[in-house]
């Protein structure tokens, strides 16, 4: 089942230079929840500390509060965190040495899973989901690396699927896919809202309009509305989201 | 139109013939090497005919080696030089590895910084400073307390029998150990530190521990860097020559125990090349260095056969 996640005060910085200033945000279960703006207002820091992954970059510090159905995330232990979080990258990164079948079933050997039916069953499901399995059901043991970068980007969505979190965290999983590949996707999202509560960054508005309940607008390290999807594309409250849909933003 | 044409044509003609030239240039200056490794062997080749002649496949495998009586076997040195080898390739592998692993994915970075230093620093030790620590520290040390103890609680196995006596195969192993451990670490550092942070983050976003994330991402990503540093570690055992004969005993003598004393084949020749008056004598010191460039040779065919098959990893697959 999809979580819900409360942000509070949610505060980022990389060395000095504060990227997220004092974020507060409201997401709930079951729903898709989309992220835009502008390339470099803190996007993908934003969801990076959702998993904690940003902490671990050296000489990165967060600060606020976020809690996963009441839970605060830091009283957890973070690999606890991010079996539960889920995330795909905005960069393709499937482990090179492995090969696609590996690369599918990594979280779940992590998670001690052996037995072979299971994991090939799992492996299956998580490829069909991610509109590969027809591409590479012939060649599960080729290597990841022998796949275009569109099918790598849907091999970690797979890899992440896999593990069956329950908030999935999406860094523009559909900036390097065909359009074709870009619907399954969005089919995809659209059905996995069902069991998973999704956050995914788009620099594409339309993808938002089709896929998202809500949507976020951030600019410049701020949340400067959040909304449901209809009415921050239809009637915006902000003056600064208006000329940011409407293309007058720089 | 015409004009430009031929303009660019022209063009085309010379940048051509510059690529020509440089590459006429390079493979020259790659036929060099290849030419002076030819040239070197086939001088030892040359130098050890008498050697060779003689003795021909005995010197190989013969045992004794009597200057004396003009008897010539290679065996021993060949013994001690593969044993002390492995020994601190044994011993440095794995310990080279977790200084790796723990400068690049766990140290801060001021520990890292200091640590890295100094194993660096090892390297640049003289290796007869090595020796004279091994003399006057080591061997006591391993004639006192670690061969006694050894003795007693694995005193079952061949490897440890024996009277203690220090100067042996053991502290010859474990002073290589040393030397080479710097080499492994700081090239499994590099390499480790070439991974992209990104391998670790899809590691770490599956919910992998940082131990598992070393053990999915890093380790295979650098794997075969690290062999190949490895392999230059093994390369430099080999070829060492004073830390270990100021420690190894210098007996051509060939004993399961690693408490008994050995010798080298850099060892033999660095010590009996100016006594060595007769033609034979001399030609045998030149045959059994042919044998340790062998050595070397082969172990590093085995080497890259190795990284080859490591590297080509699931099919398909064309990684870098
Ligand atoms: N590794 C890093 N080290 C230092 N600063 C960084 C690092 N990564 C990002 N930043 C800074 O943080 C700010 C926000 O970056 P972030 O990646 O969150 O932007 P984004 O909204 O995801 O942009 P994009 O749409 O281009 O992906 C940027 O201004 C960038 O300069
Ligand atoms: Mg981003």
């Amino acid at each position: 089942m999809g979580q819900s996640l409360s942000i509070h005060n949610l505060e980022a910085w990389y060395g000095s230079n504060k990227i997220l200033k004092g974020i507060n945000m409201e997401i709930r279960p079951n729903q898709v929840t989309a992220i835009i703006g502008p390339s470099g207002c803190g996007k993908s820091t934003f969801v990076r500390c959702i998993n904690r992954m940003h902490e671990t970059l050296p000489r990165t510090r967060v600060r606020g509060e976020i809690s996963l159905d009441g839970r605060s995330i830091y009283d957890l232990n973070p690999v606890a965190l991010r079996k539960t979080v889920g995330m795909v990258f905005q960069k393709a990164n499937p482990f090179p040495s492995m090969s696609i079948y590996d690369n599918v079933v990594a979280g779940l050997r992590l998670n001690g899973m052996k037995n072979k039916q299971e994991l090939k069953a799992s492996a299956e499901k998580s490829l069909r989901m991610a509109a590969l399995w027809d591409e590479v059901k012939d060649r599960l043991n080729y290597s990841g690396m022998s796949l275009s970068g569109g099918q790598q980007q849907r091999l970690c969505i797979a890899r992440a699927l896999a593990v069956e979190p329950s908030v999935l965290l999406m860094d523009e999983p559909a900036s390097a896919l065909d359009p074709i590949a870009t619907t399954h996707i969005e089919e995809l999202i659209r059905s996995l809202k069902e069991i998973y509560t999704i956050i995914i960054v788009t620099h594409n508005m339309q993808q938002a309009a089709r896929i998202a309940d809500s949507t976020a607008f951030f600019l410049s390290g701020e949340l400067v509305e959040h909304g449901p999807t209809s009415e921050i594309f239809t009637n915006p409250h902000d003056k600064r989201t208006e000329d940011y849909i409407t293309g007058r933003f720089g | 139109m015409e004009e430009s044409e031929n303009m660019s044509n022209k063009k085309k003609l010379t940048a051509s013939l510059g690529d020509k030239t440089f590459r006429l240039l390079t493979l020259l200056m790659a036929m060099s090497v290849l030419a002076l490794m030819v040239w070197i062997g086939w001088q030892m080749v040359d130098s050890a005919r008498p050697s060779i002649a003689k003795f021909g496949f005995t010197f190989v495998i013969g045992r004794v080696w009597d200057p004396v009586k003009e008897q010539f076997g290679a065996l021993p040195f060949i013994y001690g030089t593969l044993v002390t080898s492995f020994l601190a390739l044994i011993i440095a592998a794995p310990v080279g590895l977790g200084v790796a692993i723990f400068l690049n994915e766990m140290a801060t970075s001021k520990v890292r910084s200091v640590i890295g230093f100094l194993v660096e620093m090892l390297a640049a030790i003289p290796s007869v400073v090595y020796g004279l620590w091994g003399i006057f520290i080591l061997a006591p040390w391993l004639r006192e307390t670690v061969e006694p103890g050894l003795a007693k609680w694995f005193g079952f196995i061949p490897l440890f029998q024996g009277t203690p006596l220090g100067f042996s195969m053991l502290a010859g192993g474990l002073i290589l150990a040393v030397m080479i451990l710097p080499t492994i670490a700081s090239i499994s550092r590099e390499v480790m530190a070439a991974v992209p942070n990104e391998q670790r983050e899809a590691a770490l976003a599956l919910g992998a521990t940082k131990w598992e994330m070393i053990r999915i991402a890093v380790l295979p990503y650098a794997k075969s860097g690290i062999l190949g540093g490895v392999m230059l570690g093994l390369g430099r055992a080999l070829g060492e020559t004073m830390a270990v004969t100021m420690v190894i005993g210098n007996r051509p003598d060939i004993l399961s125990s690693l408490f008994a004393p050995a010798y080298s084949i850099a060892a033999v020749i660095a010590n009996e090349f100016t006594e060595a008056t007769s033609d034979l004598y001399l030609s045998a010191l030149v045959e059994i260095g042919l044998i340790l460039f062998g050595i070397t040779l082969i172990l590093n065919v085995f080497a890259r056969l190795l990284v080859w098959s490591v590297e080509r990893g699931p099919k398909g697959g064309i990684s870098s």
